[in-house]
């Protein structure tokens, strides 16, 4: 009877920091990998750095609701959470190499 | 895996729904209440009847300000939408928010009308939420996102969004909640989507402000004048000038905008030899927002920039921007917003009611807390709402300060239903302030015709539009108040049954 409790226990500490883990990748992971799309898109897109910047911004809102949701549907917390650092650092390490506009 | 899927994007969606529900019912009920802000400013201000010509008004309110205020650092005249008033807007120091309004049209000399910010009060509520800046823009842009995300994931639980449709279970039980919640979600599903992303996108500047920061660095005034070349920017001389004759400017701008009315007159330090003043467009006749603007040079009057926007990404944001307000919206459309922004408002309230239909009988503080705060919002929120136009007809018209304590009443009103929803059981809070709201909008016309003598049987008469449709709307928020009312106290009757049992599980 103890024993099952604490195991329980143990699984229910581990589903609230996985939990924690998945909104943690949806809310700040999501901001954080709109954020990088925008810096990305403003640099990489075909067109003036004022109208970059602008159609940057509009695509890169789409990446935080399409990050929640995939935080939350993908297998594990920490496949959405190392999903979302990832794609967020190679966006944000291909803009810093394209370097500011002339 | 698709199970998983469904079950864990459902927790998504109820959890979401509830954090951020009640902010998103404030923001989605006022902001529906905006879609006629222009009409709501016109009736909160009975003595202005918006006669003649907008362009006269433009010129009656620059001559009062020149007179009045030239020391202001800028005066802002916003033409109103539908009506010929011109609403201005002015610094002044000793104004308890530092500006003040005054309300002109082709008749007015001096502003008669009382002072309010009428329908601009919804409006700003809406996305600033009466929050010191950047704050209330950040909130509300975080509660819509959260409410894309809500969507979004609403939909990926609705396989059968189509069958879902057309079920309709008994009232009162959980089913029933969940069939209305759906309801009001479906039938108006595209709306929900499009006025949620529109309404994020026009803030990004507060918001997501990286793609700039990219291009432009700490380089603000560079990406300003790129983003907006339309308008000019100087810093005044320190030399008092003389504004030069607006009316020639206004013709002018008229031409340029090719038939165009003017929407928006902004008059950057007018005291001053640097003075400019700016000309935009009325976003009444075409979808985008701000589209077309001339500026001209204060003291000589002589035209030194014109700007029609065409470049494809900015003419993109601003047709979503365009979107959101609605100001291109003809009567039939602006009312099916309207109905929509309702029926968001109905999405919201019915899926926080859900939450606990799901949950009971329980009696846990979070069940306790949500019972409550529903009532307190729902109902109190509408309450506070009338309380604001009620204010408006009973605050002395003459009062410099009635305009601030119009909003204070609306804070203190809905504070005090927060209040009583905490101290009653809740299906009694729902009840009684149900019976408030519906007094409040089903006496607002009477009284209002008693204190402005413009009412529904003139209004009638007369074909008096404003006033015959703004009592139509209250006598029908009346009825739906008196239903809801009826709707808890008919499910009141067992209510203290589970009290009687007692013990906590």
């Amino acid at each position: 009877m103890h024993g099952r409790g604490r195991r329980q226990n143990g699984g229910r500490w581990r589903r609230i920091v996985a939990l924690g883990a998945r909104i943690a990748a949806a809310s700040i992971g999501g901001y954080g990998l709109a954020a990088a799309s925008a810096v990305f898109l403003a640099r990489a897109l075909p067109m003036s750095r004022v109208e970059a910047a602008t159609a940057a911004t509009l695509i890169a809102f789409l990446a935080m609701p399409a990050a929640a949701v995939w935080a939350f549907a993908t297998s594990t917390a920490w496949r959405a959470l190392g999903g979302i650092v990832l794609m967020t650092l190679l966006l944000g390490a291909t803009a810093w190499l394209l370097g500011p506009r002339p | 895996m698709t199970r998983s899927l469904r079950q864990s994007t459902v927790g998504l969606h109820t959890w979401s729904g509830l954090v951020i529900g009640w902010l998103l019912f404030a923001m989605t009920l006022t902001g529906t209440a905006a879609v006629f802000s222009s009409e709501i400013s016109a009736w909160m201000q009975p003595e202005i009847a918006g006669r003649g010509e907008p362009r006269q008004a433009i010129e009656k309110a620059v001559a009062w300000l020149r007179q009045t205020q030239p020391q202001a650092r800028g005066w802002f005249l916003a033409s109103d939408e539908r009506t010929a008033t011109v609403h201005a807007l002015y610094e002044d120091r000793t104004a308890p928010r530092g500006y003040r309004t005054a309300s002109f049209d082709a008749t007015t000399d001096t502003p008669v009308a009382r002072a309010t910010m009428g329908g601009q009060f919804f409006y700003r509520f809406h996305f600033e939420l009466m929050l010191p800046n950047p704050w209330g823009r950040i909130l509300a842009s975080a509660a819509a996102m959260v409410m894309l995300i809500a969507i979004i994931s609403g939909i990926i639980i609705h396989k059968r969004i189509f069958a879902d449709f057309f079920t309709l279970r008994p009232a009162g039980s959980q089913r029933g909640w969940l069939d209305a919640h759906n309801v009001f979600g479906v039938l108006a599903l595209p709306f929900h989507l499009m006025i949620t992303f529109t309404g994020i996108v026009p803030l990004f500047k507060t918001t997501l402000p990286w793609g700039i920061v990219a291009n432009y660095g700490a380089n603000n005034a560079t990406a300003l004048a790129e983003f907006y070349p339309s308008l000019a920017r100087r810093a005044p001389t320190g030399t008092p000038g003389v504004l030069a004759d607006i009316g020639p400017m206004l013709v002018e701008a008229e031409r340029y905008f090719g038939g165009g009315r003017i929407g928006r007159v902004n008059i950057a330090h007018p005291g001053d030899a640097g003075s400019f003043v700016t000309i935009m467009r009325n976003d009444g006749d075409q979808l985008a927002y701000m589209a077309q603007a001339v500026s001209f040079d204060g003291t000589t009057g002589k035209l030194i920039g014109a700007h029609t926007e065409d470049r494809p990404a900015r003419k993109t944001f601003d047709v979503l921007y365009g979107l959101h307000i609605a100001r291109f919206a003809p009567e039939v459309s602006r009312w099916l917003y309207f109905v929509c922004g309702l029926a968001l408002a109905g999405v919201i309230a019915t899926g926080l009611n859900l939450w606990l239909k799901a949950r009971e009988p329980n009696k846990g503080f979070g069940h306790w807390l949500v019972a409550r705060t529903n009532a307190g919002t729902v109902v109190g929120l509408p309450i506070a709402m009338l309380g604001f136009l009620w204010a408006n007809r009973l605050l002395p018209a003459a009062d410099a300060e009635r305009s601030a304590a119009e909003i204070s009443i609306f804070f203190w009103l809905w504070a005090a239903c927060f209040l009583y929803a905490l101290l009653r059981a809740p299906r009694r809070a729902w009840g009684e302030l149900a019976i408030v709201a519906a007094l409040a909008a089903g006496l607002l016309p009477f009284v209002s015709f008693a204190l402005t003598g413009r009412g529904l049987w003139q209004a009638a008469m007369k074909g008096d539009w404003l006033f015959l449709g703004f009592d139509l709307v209250l006598f029908a928020l009346a009825a739906l108040g008196a239903v809801i009312a009826h709707k808890a106290f008919a499910a009141g009757g067992p209510v203290r049954l589970p009290r009687k049992q007692g013990a906590p599980a």
